[in-house]
This record gives structure tokens, C-alpha cells and sequence, in this order.
């Protein structure tokens, strides 16, 4: 349904996309993440023809985003993460008027436009002025205003920034009640927005793509490797911090080690262990054979939010190191 | 063409939904009603004495009142238009309302053109105040119709003007009021164009003499029909908006 190769988009001095490639299957939700400023509405705003890719190619529904975007427009939804609303108009008027542009015809607008006010449950304000509506009822608004010409491809840029937990539930629930027909594409930096609505995931982080697969797999791919929480009471300042920190860093399997709390003479670790490694026992091991007080050892799962931080945290690494040459 | 219509349409009733709209029609007629005034009375004065002196004079409504009137519409004019253009798009650059125009399937053109439309029948609606005056001319005098409407027209093809270079700078600014004042500034400099040059035979003054916007109503107050003004505020007008489609365009490029 929606195509993309090698995507670039440069400004004056930045380079915002960098050589983004990824396809999206019909009928499928798609999590687009990474941090603020990786480049997600950039690449969201060459998808829906508002703004030229600088190289690569893009297209929807089979039409080239570039060649022919009349008929991209036509099959897609778009939610800016600024809903595009006007304050002075009510919402059933906005929503005619939203929908006439997208092409559907005086004689069909009512219709649809009831359509798009019972799908996103609009009922109550319908005959409210925007100015005076809620963020909550703007963002659905803002939603209803992208489907109303019922496009193949829904593209919602941060659909749930800003709102209250119950209104993002809400949102989410719209969002699955959509997903059945449409395909859609909704960016975001809230990790348990993707965990929650989509099939799969694209991470990007500072205009590069970092990983694209499915929720499942992301999660699975790291779970190989744990991570431990690791609890040592020294007695009398024996041992040091750094003497622990050595000592387990030592032990086989161990990927990395970090310090996470040394208040009321406890010293708290969090423990990475490498790809398919056991390292609880001998952890236990090696504490208990230097004689130190273990007094927690504990299974910490890795969340969707470690993984994230983990291939966005590297990829900026590489970037220092690669500025320092 | 229906998306013209309903991007015009749209414009209208944000003009109306905000008092821009009445404010801008009140203080017209309110200006226009005080120089109606004034020069009705000297008109009617001006007649007392001739007949007291016992030679009549020849007087004559369309030339000592009507034409002096729509001089004075077309100076007004040049402050309305900043105020009616400066929203135009800067606006709804500013709101990022733009992405909604900007990703549905309606072209460029369709945008630019019923905006600048919606701008002008709203500013034919302000002119249109100045029409309770000039009726009274026609319910108690025997001014010629057609010098009046051919002012007219000239009054819409000046604005029609002004309004394409308004809509143009709109286009080129998130800022209001960045786009009113330049706007203003603009007007008021194609005003003054015609003063500098207006005594100077050379051709550089004779260009832009020509280029001065109100040079050409000159005919119009008349209420001569020359096909030279009408090219001349026509081309003005494709030219703006013209180029209010090219910086539509390089939005997205530099965006």
C-alpha cells in the first residue's frame, strides 16, 4: 500500500530523512517512532505530498507521491500532529467543508459527514464552535476530518499528544474501530502507544531507520538477553562501588553493568547479560564468594522502552564518535 | 472550479464570523457618508449661489460629485486592502491549517484564486455601502448611470489589484502583521508613484507613471471605459497572482 526507497530529505544544513526505505501491507497499523526531531513528520509530510522529497521515491495506493499527487491526496487521511482546524467554524461546517475539498460532492457531504461525526463520536458538539472545544474533542475532530472521504491510507501524526489518559484510551479505541478498512501509519515518542495499537514498528532516529519488524519480534529479539537487578549491602564501606562494579563486570556473559542507586548503604546494580546467556547464578556466585551481603537478586524484563533506547541510544554514539574523527 | 467556489465561500464566512467584515463596511460608510456630505452640500451651495447671481451656471452631478467621490473610494481603498489581505494565508500558515489546503487533492490555483475572490466580494461589499449614498443622487437628482457603474468597475479592478499584491505578500509571511504593514507599504508606495512622476516627461518617470495603480482609475472617475486600464489592472492581477502561486510553491520546498 505504501512504498518507500531510500527516502532523503535535506535541508539548508540539516539532513532530517536519511535513506529511508520500508513498505506498509494493506489493512496493517504501523507505529512510527523515535525521538522529537528524528524525522517522522518530515517523512509523514512527503507521504501526503505537502513537502518534496530532496532524493528517493515515495508512493501510495501505487501512485507516485511526486508524479501524481492529486491522486495520493485523494487516498489519504491526514492528521497533523497540529490538527489543521478553524476556530471560528463549527464542526459539522468544518467537517462539510474539509470533506468537499477532499472531492466528496454536495450531494453526498451530509452523509458522510454524519458518518465521520458517529465514527468519531462527535455527536454531542456537533453544532459547537472548534475555538470553544476541548483538546480531546479537537484531536477527534482532527481525526474525523482525516476519514471522512474514507481514504485507503490514514497517516496521524502524534494522534494522542497531548491528551488526557482517558482520552488517549479513547483514541486508541477509534484507532482499532479504523484499522479493519484503512491502513494507517501514526507516529509517536510514547513507546506503549505502539505496544498497544500496532502491528508492526518503524524506529527512526535521527533521520535514519533503526529497525523496522513486528511488535512481537522486537520484543522477543532482545529478550535473549536479560537483565538483572542486583541488590549488595556492604558493611563498615566494604566494599567500594567501584570495586563491585569491577568484580561483575568480570563475571562471563555479563554485557553491561550499571550503577543505580547507593543510598542507605545499599548498593544497587542493573545487569545486561549477553545474547542467550544465564548470569543469575553465577552473579550469586561471585557476590557471595567475595564475601558481600546479597541482599536482592531479581529478573528485570526488558520493556519495549529499553529496546528503543537501547538502538536509538546507540545510533546516537555512533554519531559522537563519528563528529570526534 | 467548485473547490474556487468553496474555498470563497469558506473565506466569506470567516470574514463574517469576526468583526472585521462590519467594522471594515461601518468605516466606510461612515468616511464615505462624511465626503458625500461635504460635497453635496457645497454642490447644492454652489447651485444657490449661481442662480442667486442671476447666471446659472452649467452644473452637473456626475462631475462635481460623483467623481470626486470615487477619487476619494479609491484612496480609502488602499487602506482597506491591507486589512482584508493580511490573513489570507499567513494565517492559516500560522494555524499549520495550511497542511489541510496543502494535502488535499485541490490544486494550487483553486486556493489562490478563491481566496483572492472571497477577498474581493468582501470588498465589494464595503464598496457597496458607498451605493446608499450614491442612490440618494439617483432618487433626487438625474446623474448618467453608465459613468457610475464604469467607476465602479474601475473601483473593483483597482482593489482587485491591490488585493492580488495583498494576497501575494500574505503568502510570503506567518505574521499578520508583517503582511498588513508591508501590504500598506506597497499601496501606498504604487499611490505615490503617480506624484513623483506626474509633472516629468521622461520615459523612466512615463513607466512608472504608468505603473502607479491609481493612475489608471483616473479614466474610470471619468467614467470612460479604456480597454488600455482594463488590460493594464488585468495583467497586475494574473501577474500577483501569479506569483502568489510560485510562493505557495516554494513553501514547500523551503518549509
Amino acid at each position: 500500500m505504501i512504498k518507500v526507497e531510500g527516502l532523503t530529505k535535506r535541508y539548508a544544513r540539516t539532513v532530517a530523512v536519511n535513506d529511508i526505505s520500508f513498505e506498509v501491507e494493506k489493512g496493517q497499523i504501523v507505529g512510527f517512532l523515535g525521538p522529537n526531531g528524528a524525522g517522522k513528520t518530515t517523512t509523514m509530510r512527503i507521504l501526503t505530498g505537502f513537502l518534496p522529497a530532496t532524493q528517493g521515491k515515495a508512493s501510495v495506493a501505487g501512485f507516485d507521491v511526486h508524479e501524481s499527487p492529486m491522486e495520493v491526496k485523494k487516498r489519504i487521511g491526514y492528521l497533523p500532529e497540529t490538527p489543521p482546524l478553524y476556530p471560528e467554524m463549527e464542526v459539522s461546517e468544518y467537517l462539510e467543508y474539509a470533506g468537499q475539498l477532499k472531492g466528496i460532492t454536495t450531494g453526498d457531504i451530509k452523509r458522510r459527514t454524519d458518518d465521520a461525526i458517529g465514527r468519531c463520536s462527535l455527536g454531542e458538539v456537533r453544532s459547537k464552535l472548534i475555538g470553544k472545544l476541548s483538546k480531546g474533542y479537537r484531536q477527534r475532530v482532527g481525526i474525523a476530518q482525516a476519514i471522512i472521504h474514507n481514504p485507503d491510507v490514514l497517516i496521524l501524526d502524534e494522534p494522542t499528544s497531548g491528551l488526557d489518559p482517558k482520552q488517549i484510551i479513547e483514541i486508541r479505541e477509534l484507532l482499532r474501530a479504523l484499522s479493519g478498512e484503512h491502513t494507517i501509519i501514526l507516529s509517536t515518542h510514547i513507546l506503549s502507544e505502539v505496544e498497544h495499537s500496532c502491528e508492526r514498528v518503524i524506529i527512526i532516529s535521527q533521520g535514519k531507520l533503526v529497525a523496522q519488524d513486528s511488535v512481537a519480534n522486537l520484543t522477543n529479539r532482545l529478550r535473549g538477553s536479560e537483565a538483572v537487578a542486583l541488590e549488595v549491602a556492604p558493611v563498615e564501606g566494604r566494599p567500594a562501588a567501584t570495586e563491585v562494579q569491577q568484580r561483575l563486570e568480570q563475571v562471563s556473559g555479563v554485557s553491561r553493568v550499571m550503577m543505580k542507586d547507593a543510598r542507605d548503604g545499599r548498593l544497587v546494580f542493573e545487569v545486561e547479560s549477553l545474547q542467550g546467556r544465564q548470569i543469575r547464578s553465577e552473579l550469586a556466585r561471585t557476590v557471595v564468594n567475595a564475601g558481600w551481603n546479597l541482599n536482592e537478586l531479581r529478573p528485570v524484563g526488558l520493556s519495549l522502552e529499553d529496546i528503543f533506547l537501547q538502538l536509538t541510544g546507540a545510533e546516537q554514539k555512533d554519531e559522537q564518535e563519528g563528529g570526534k574523527k | 472550479m467548485t473547490h474556487i467556489l468553496l474555498i470563497c465561500k469558506k473565506e466569506l464566512k470567516s470574514y463574517f464570523a469576526s468583526p472585521i467584515a462590519y467594522l471594515l463596511m461601518a468605516f466606510f460608510g461612515l468616511l464615505f457618508g462624511f465626503a458625500f456630505y461635504t460635497a453635496t452640500r457645497d454642490f447644492v451651495r454652489f447651485s444657490f449661489q449661481s442662480q442667486m447671481m442671476g447666471q446659472a451656471q452649467p452644473m452637473n452631478v456626475n462631475e462635481q460629485i460623483i467623481r470626486p467621490l470615487l477619487g476619494f473610494a479609491s484612496t480609502i481603498a488602499l487602506f482597506l486592502v491591507p486589512m482584508i489581505t493580511m490573513r489570507l494565508i499567513a494565517e492559516e500558515k500560522r494555524t499549520g491549517t495550511i497542511e489541510l489546503l496543502m494535502t488535499s487533492p485541490v490544486k494550487d490555483y483553486e486556493i489562490i484564486i478563491g481566496k483572492w475572490f472571497g477577498a474581493i466580494v468582501l470588498y465589494a461589499c464595503i464598496l457597496g455601502m458607498s451605493m446608499i449614498n450614491i442612490a440618494m443622487l439617483f432618487l433626487w437628482g438625474k446623474p448618467d448611470l453608465k459613468p457610475v457603474l464604469i467607476g465602479y468597475l474601475g473601483l473593483l479592478l483597482q482593489g482587485g489589484c491591490l488585493l492580488a499584491i495583498g494576497t501575494f505578500i500574505s503568502t510570503t509571511t506567518k505574521n499578520q502583521i508583517i503582511a498588513g504593514g508591508v501590504t500598506f507599504f506597497v499601496c501606498l508606495l504604487f499611490w505615490l508613484l503617480s506624484w513623483f512622476t506626474a509633472f516629468d516627461s521622461g520615459v523612466v518617470s512615463q513607466v512608472i507613471n504608468y505603473l502607479s495603480i491609481v493612475t489608471h482609475m483616473d479614466n474610470f472617475q471619468k467614467g470612460v471605459l479604456d480597454s488600455k486600464d482594463v488590460v493594464f489592472y488585468l495583467s497586475m492581477i494574473f501577474f500577483s497572482l501569479f506569483m502568489t502561486s510560485r510562493a505557495m510553491d516554494s513553501l514547500r520546498w523551503r518549509a
